[in-house]
């Protein structure tokens, strides 16, 4: 071998080194779940968190009882009075709040990488935009959004998924752009932020052109429906967010080592054998992918794709082996944070967590950016 | 033979930038190539590992034709270090860790640790290796460039102006470990230089490029003062001080 070997040994330091961001993923790990039961245990009704750890325990094991051919055991003395709140409004709304906060921090962290940008977010390609502009166009040409209020002051939109589906069309119709651009003039970084700034412009131009002409019941609608709200999806959009987001995980994992290459610069990376134009392609074509699912069923929810990684940056360093794993946590940490902070701020009145977030994420991450980097 | 390059041409949207290009390179030596801006230098060295496609000809290392692999398998032959790297919150370490990616299938092992850990000493980087890179002055940029390329156990090393933007302590201990790490391993190196006298003092082999096409190639014996005047354009005297060739440019005026 070209490399003698013989006084290679394993680095301890470097081992210590690599211990220490281990054990802040495995914290954010705990703080994800201590936030989570408490996100369930708080709200109009309190329930003791004891209580809220067997009723979710219990009634995970009678689904799958119920699924699966299996026998678990029954925790036949845990009651059922909290089984309505917990299982149909808390625990699916936290669920989403963390699903959609690690969907929307994994794509940030590899729009950054990919892009070689810092302002690279979900959000720097148009993609938002382009769903606000289908949730409008559902709502004022296709008639989708005639709200009433219903009870004290729950707005509904009539048709829920025209307006979902519209905005998911618009989502990967500027992504299909971006794809288009980049097939035509290479894949360079620049190409694609500018491209992404252009749409997103022009979307946003377009959406001020429907609601110039929307009535006020419309221009309502269309506001509202940009406000991302954790609360809006039940048990079969979470699971089709949960997919989509654990296989963009997956793949942006699985990708850690060409992330690192990329950052080295184009052709440290492609030095190293990383095929860099079709990383970059693949990777923005499933980011745009989860947070356009994402958007589409929530709403517009900015901020966590964009700062949640570089939160994570100050804290744990560029190395996507820990700081895609770590930014999934912040996300997740984050987006719950906020929407049980959203829950409880006006009680019984219930903000979207879109509000929150920038509200929650700002006041740290400036902290963080003052303190620089800990050593 | 460790490195057979025959008859490699590359054009840039129908403009010939390299045409017919033929040099061969022993195990255990430094080639150098010169030549003035804009003639084909780096163009030639990013052919040589695939990371731009040549129009036609091969590249043999071991007897194997490298066009015809993937960059994967590539990089596992040909470690290359480009001109400029970019910096992030990474340490040292993982830096040069980064250089075992084209044998990494999913995560590291023991042994690629050991043999980061072995480059790390070899280079005596160790007071480096805990060290962030974005806060490295340039000549440690440099080495930890050439430890990344030296763990992906290539068998060429390919420098892109290894000198360039380094204080004349940082040039000289940058070549001196590129001159030792090709004679104590079993491999060679092909750079680029502007520094006639640098790479006089570290290389082999030379070849001057003119108009994309080989001007001369060989030993020291081709860099003379003819040569200099056809490829770079201005007269210079070759004198020699301790048994060493020296190249001193002169001012046009002058001759």
């Amino acid at each position: 071998m070209a490399i003698h070997l013989v006084d290679g040994e394993i680095p301890e330091e470097y081992m210590q080194y690599v211990g220490r961001k281990v054990s802040f993923i495995a914290g954010g790990v705990a703080l994800l779940l201590i936030l989570l039961i408490y996100s369930i245990s708080v709200g109009a009704v309190q329930i003791p968190a004891g209580e809220v750890v067997q009723t979710i325990v219990s009634g995970t094991m009678e689904r799958i009882n119920a699924l699966l051919p299996v026998d678990l055991p029954v925790w036949e003395s845990v009651s059922h009075k909290w089984d309505i709140i917990i299982w149909n409004i808390r625990l699916p709304q936290a669920l989403t709040a963390i699903v959609a906060g690690i969907g929307l921090a994994v794509a940030g962290v590899a729009m950054q990488s990919i892009l070689r940008n810092p302002l690279g977010s979900p959000f720097t390609l148009g993609i938002s935009n382009a769903a606000a502009f289908g949730a409008a166009f559902s709502v004022i040409v296709l008639g989708a959004g005639t709200m009433h209020s219903s009870g004290a002051d729950a707005i509904i939109i009539d048709n829920p998924y025209i307006v979902t589906i519209a905005a998911f069309i618009f989502s990967l119709l500027a992504t299909g752009v971006i794809l288009a651009i980049s097939r035509i003039r290479g894949t360079s970084p620049e190409v694609m932020v500018l491209a992404g700034v252009a749409l997103g412009s022009l979307f946003t131009a377009g959406t001020m052109f429907l609601q110039y002409f929307a009535d006020d019941v419309q221009l309502a609608a269309v506001v509202f429906w940009t406000f991302g709200d954790a609360g809006r999806a039940d048990w079969s959009e979470l699971l089709l967010i949960t997919a989509i987001t654990v296989i963009a995980t997956v793949y942006f994992f699985f990708n850690r080592w060409n992330y690192n290459a990329i950052d080295a610069g184009d052709e440290t990376a492609k030095g190293l054998g990383v095929k860099v134009e079709q990383v970059r392609l693949v990777g923005m074509l499933i980011a745009s992918l989860v947070t356009a699912i994402i958007i589409a069923f929530l709403g517009v929810i900015g901020f966590v794709g964009l700062v949640c990684p570089h939160m994570v940056r100050r804290l744990i360093g560029d190395d996507h082996r820990y700081l895609i794993p770590g930014s999934c946590l912040a996300g997740g940490v984050l987006l719950l944070a906020s929407d049980t902070a959203a829950r409880l701020m006006l009680a019984p009145h219930i903000l979207p967590v879109a509000i929150l977030t920038a509200f929650m994420g700002a006041p740290v991450f400036i902290y963080l950016l003052l303190r620089g980097y800990r050593r | 033979m460790i490195l057979e390059v025959g008859g490699v041409a590359f054009s840039y949207r129908s403009k010939n930038v390299l045409d017919d290009i033929e040099f061969d390179l022993k195990r255990n030596e430094v080639l150098s190539i010169l030549g003035p801006n804009g003639v084909g230098k780096t163009t030639l060295l990013k052919c040589m590992n695939a990371i731009l496609k040549p129009r036609e000809g091969s590249i043999l290392v071991e007897d194997e034709d490298v066009l015809k692999l993937d960059q994967m398998e590539i990089a596992r032959k040909i470690g290359y270090v480009p001109q400029r790297c970019e910096t992030g919150r990474l340490t040292a370490f993982d830096a040069i860790l980064l250089g075992r990616r084209p044998h990494i299938r999913w995560n590291i092992s023991e042994r690629d640790l050991k043999i980061v850990d072995s480059v790390i000493k070899r280079l005596e980087l160790g007071s480096l290796s805990l060290r962030y890179i974005d806060e490295m002055s340039g000549g440690e940029l440099q080495k930890v460039s050439i430890a990344r390329a030296l763990v992906q156990e290539p068998r060429i090393l390919l420098l892109d102006e290894p000198t360039s933007s380094l204080d004349l302590k940082n040039q000289i201990e940058i070549l001196g470990i590129i001159r030792d790490v090709v004679r104590g391993h079993e491999v060679s190196a092909v750079m680029t230089m502007h520094d006639l006298n640098l790479a006089l003092r570290y290389s082999d082999k030379f070849i001057f490029l003119r108009d994309g096409t080989i001007f001369a190639t060989g030993g020291r014996e081709v860099v003379t003062p003819e040569t200099i005047r056809d490829v770079y354009g201005i007269p210079a005297v070759v004198e020699r001080y301790n048994g060493f060739p020296i190249v001193i440019p002169l001012e046009e005026d002058n001759s």
